[in-house]
């Protein structure tokens, strides 16, 4: 392993398999056995997306059981499995893993890379992800689907007070599906290390890569204690320990902490990811650089860093003493900082910008009003006083899906209409856009906004139905309302995306006028993603090329100091020799012993259990034993020249010649 | 980068460090694994005393039993640095000699836990017993799991270097199982302090 360029071999090296190297392009066996980035990212996307209306259609029928007073829709205890499948399906199974979608396919293309580090692994951790997703959701076939919180508090979750087999999906699902998030965390690290290209140091990279590397940090570090929890979960329902048994001296407070040591940099796994696209959207359509680069990724790295110093705030109202809650309410404060050292940048960005309002524009600055009064309840719910009041109130509720909704959400929402053009080829229809923009932002605050009021009114959260004569009726007949009101834009939305898809409007390489790299590329990019490697002296390197009348202007942190950067390319009349890896069967097959091995699990099987984990020990040793494989594509000099960004030329001279 | 393993000789391609993928992975799993043993041993103290019911650390922990054991697994360690040096000058016998040196103190490591294991069950201590039960099964058989791992792994390699010709061009597979070795070691040093040692003071 050296810098710079060494020779490629060609033809791809002879492997022993276990299994004959798969080859499919198209059909069904290709998607399983591939290892491509940009189609895991669809994979990701659509089955986030699958997750994510299962989830929604959970909160429209909450929603309904909840529009007017003493309404016996659903049983108290299919609500409870409502509720707390909603929460789960949202939070691990659609929002979390939707940034990761994003993750897959644009931080490669964004640092310049034909791939992730471990293509194999990569497709591992979306197996695996879904694998635990079907898990979980099996619940509501299998007799029950879990009912005790998303965060599933012990000793509610203990097999005395909580018998039935729902419990251990949530715990096994949950389980199996953060190995997925932890593998694929560490692919986005060395990715993101070792892969940029040349030239690119980390203060060029563009800030959505830079947010998934703080992303992916806290999951390495935030998903351990959550396994640990889950596992010790499984220990006291399969074999009887004690960990959460108050009989035997356990303690549950300490299952509250673990979860929250997980819990809470998890917000932060959601929001970076939405604060990397908007730090992307917002520079774009304002046709200006990011405003105080450094300072947006150091308050990300601060953000992230912080995220670990403030669970206990979750848990003010278990009487850990004032000490404790003093010194969790301070770090929460402290937190408020950079989040709002990023929202003055963004702001700063559009001032004196020319702002193109497009949907994905429209999105984003939404989404800065929404989240910043999240933030501000926020801020409310980490004074301890209040806290003891609001706890367990619908103004928790109304709090973090400002949050999770009108900040991940939105952004993500931001995300597709900004990069579907590089997806897809195909423009998404903008006055569908609109609409669609109006119905979701809409409906979202007439959904959450009243339900500060019901929970400053005294409504606690995970009540089945409630009585009338409470001053709860009208605040939650119009949060009901805005439901169908947001389910609209969502169907309007995907009505959108499919037609689109294949009828939209051409899009072209770059019809937003781009900054980073994907933009350089053709759109859909080509499955080897770059001919020739990109070489960066720039933060924003399209728009450079572009425009290079801006050089002047460019932040001087970003001007290049050391020289040009050795070209790790062929020489110009020769071919590229592209490595595309094999596709492979043992991602998938070992994602299928997973799921064996946790339905063993969830039903005390321990013979198949073994087996299983036989199998995945077979599927390992065959994965790494038939190596990358995989073979060399070879691209002709006059291909690599018609794209990338070494085709770019600056604009005025194009226009140029057009006149002449 | 060459690889281990066949077919392995996989990207020849630019490079932001001079650091190896592999070899980044693995120190970020084990940054990641620090934090799964964080959790464990973090339990393990929470309950340390609450135990309702016998038998209790003071009386079970055998001292001189689990330092020898410890002395074993500290020592493959030393081994497993001589089996690095060995690979990285290409000597070969000497590789095998100290690696299969390394997966027997990791067994002879692994042996004194099975002895151990069943002599507690034996005495009435149990998963189920009491708080120490619960959770000091749990953390050291999550630690004697991490070191059979590494036991196959070892053996794993050695056998390849039967099966094909290993030169100090392999010397990386074997620094990342080394890696994981030696974190598996000072976890250990962890846990023998925390359970065992602080009991007596």
């Amino acid at each position: 392993m050296a810098l710079g360029r060494q020779p490629v071999p060609h033809s791809a090296p002879e492997t022993r398999a276990l299994l004959k190297r798969p080859t499919w392009e198209t059909g069904l066996w290709s998607w399983l056995t591939t290892v491509d980035h940009k189609r895991l990212g669809i994979l990701y996307f659509v089955t986030t997306f699958a997750f994510f209306i299962l989830g929604s259609l959970e909160a429209a029928v909450i929603r309904v059981q909840l529009a007017a007073p003493n309404q016996q829709l659903v049983t108290p205890d299919f609500y409870n499995q409502l509720f707390t499948v909603h929460g789960v399906t949202m939070v691990f199974l659609a929002i979390m893993p939707l940034g990761t979608a994003f993750a897959n396919y644009f931080v490669p293309l964004q640092i310049g890379a034909r791939d992730l580090a471990f293509p194999r692994l990569n497709a591992f951790g979306y197996w695996a992800y879904l694998a635990g997703g079907l898990i979980f959701y099996s619940s509501f076939l299998l007799g029950g689907a879990p009912d005790a919180g998303w965060f599933a508090y012990a000793p509610m979750t203990m097999t005395e007070y909580n018998p039935g087999q729902g419990i251990d999906f949530y715990m096994v699902g949950l389980l199996i599906s953060g190995i997925g998030t932890l593998v694929t965390a560490m692919n986005l690290i060395v990715t993101i290390v070792n892969m940029r290209a040349p030239g690119m140091s980390m203060m060029r990279m563009p800030l959505f890569p830079w947010m998934m590397l703080v992303t992916a940090f806290l999951v390495i570090f935030a998903f351990p204690p959550l396994t640990i929890a889950l596992f010790e979960v499984i220990m006291d329902r399969s074999f009887g320990t004690l960990f959460f048994n108050p009989e035997g001296g356990g303690l549950p407070i300490l299952w509250q902490h673990l979860f929250w040591i997980f819990g809470h940099p998890e917000v932060y796994i959601v929001i970076l990811p939405a604060f990397g696209i908007i730090s992307e959207v917002i520079p774009t359509f304002s046709r200006k650089p990011l405003f105080g680069y450094p300072m947006v990724v150091l308050a990300g790295i601060f953000i992230g860093f912080m995220g670990f110093a403030v669970w206990s705030h979750h848990m003010f109202t278990t009487g850990m003493g004032p000490m404790a809650n003093s010194i969790f309410a301070i770090t929460s404060f402290v937190i408020a900082i950079p989040t709002g050292v990023k929202i003055f940048n963004w702001m700063a960005t559009m001032w004196a910008g020319r702002i193109w309002f497009t949907t994905a524009m429209l999105f984003a600055t939404a989404f800065l009003v929404t989240f910043t009064m999240g933030g501000i309840t926020g801020i409310m719910v980490a004074v301890p006083p209040f806290d003891a009041q609001a706890q367990d109130s619908y103004f928790v509720v109304a709090h973090f899906h400002y949050v999770m909704g009108g900040g991940a959400l939105l952004s993500f929402f931001a995300g597709i209409y900004y990069w579907f053009p590089k997806m897809t080829g195909r423009m998404l229809s903008e006055r569908i856009g609109k609409w669609v923009f109006a119905l979701v932002v809409g409906g979202f605050h007439l959904v959450f906004f009243p339900q500060h009021f019901l929970g400053l009114l005294g409504m606690p959260r995970r009540i089945q139905t409630y009585d009338t004569g409470l001053g709860w009726d009208f605040y939650n007949l119009l949060s009901s309302i805005g439901a169908g009101v947001l389910g609209l834009g969502v169907m309007l939305f995907i009505f959108s995306l499919l037609r689109d898809m294949r009828s939209g409007k051409e899009a072209g390489d770059d019809p937003w006028d781009g900054r980073t790299l994907e933009w350089s590329i053709s759109s859909p990019p080509p499955h080897h993603d770059f001919g020739d490697l990109p070489i960066v002296t720039d933060r924003d390197p399209v728009w450079l090329a572009k425009h290079p009348e801006l050089i002047e202007k460019r932040d001087e942190l970003s001007e290049s100091s050391d020289g040009a950067p050795e070209a790790p390319n062929a020489a110009d009349d020769e071919d590229e020799l592209v490595h595309i890896p094999g596709q492979s069967w043992f991602p998938f097959l070992a994602s299928v012993g997973l799921f064996v091995g946790g339905m063993a699990a969830v039903y005390h099987n321990w013979f198949l259990g073994a087996l299983s984990v036989g199998f995945i020990t077979l599927c390992v040793y065959a994965w790494a034993f038939e190596g990358v494989g995989g073979h060399y594509l070879r691209v002709r000099p006059n291909e690599r020249r018609s794209t990338g960004l070494a085709s770019i030329r600056p604009l005025s001279e194009m226009a140029g010649k057009g006149q002449s | 980068m060459s690889s281990l393993i066949p077919g392995h000789t996989t990207h020849t391609e630019h490079r932001s460090t001079p650091l190896s993928d592999r070899k980044l992975l693995m120190w970020i799993f084990l940054a990641s694994d620090c934090m799964f043993f964080a959790a464990l041993i973090g339990t393990y103290l929470v309950y340390n005393g609450r135990s309702l019911v016998g038998p209790y650390p003071t009386d079970i922990l055998d001292i001189p039993l689990t330092t020898v054991s410890t002395f074993v697994l500290l020592m493959s360690s030393f081994l497993m640095v001589l089996a690095l040096h060995a690979i990285r000058m290409n000597d070969i016998p000497k590789f095998r000699l100290w690696t299969l040196g390394v997966a027997f103190f990791g067994s002879i490591f692994l042996g004194f836990q099975v002895y151990e294991f069943s002599h507690f069950i034996y005495e009435g201590l149990t998963l189920q017993q009491n708080l120490f039960g619960s959770t000091f099964f749990t953390l050291t058989g999550t630690h004697g799991v991490h070191v059979t791992i590494g036991v196959l792994w070892l053996l794993s390699l050695l056998i390849i270097s039967y099966v094909r010709p290993m030169t100090s061009q392999d010397a990386l597979s074997v620094e990342i199982a080394g890696l994981y070795w030696h974190f598996v070691d000072i976890v250990w040093i962890v846990i023998f302090t925390a359970v065992y040692l602080v009991e007596f003071i």
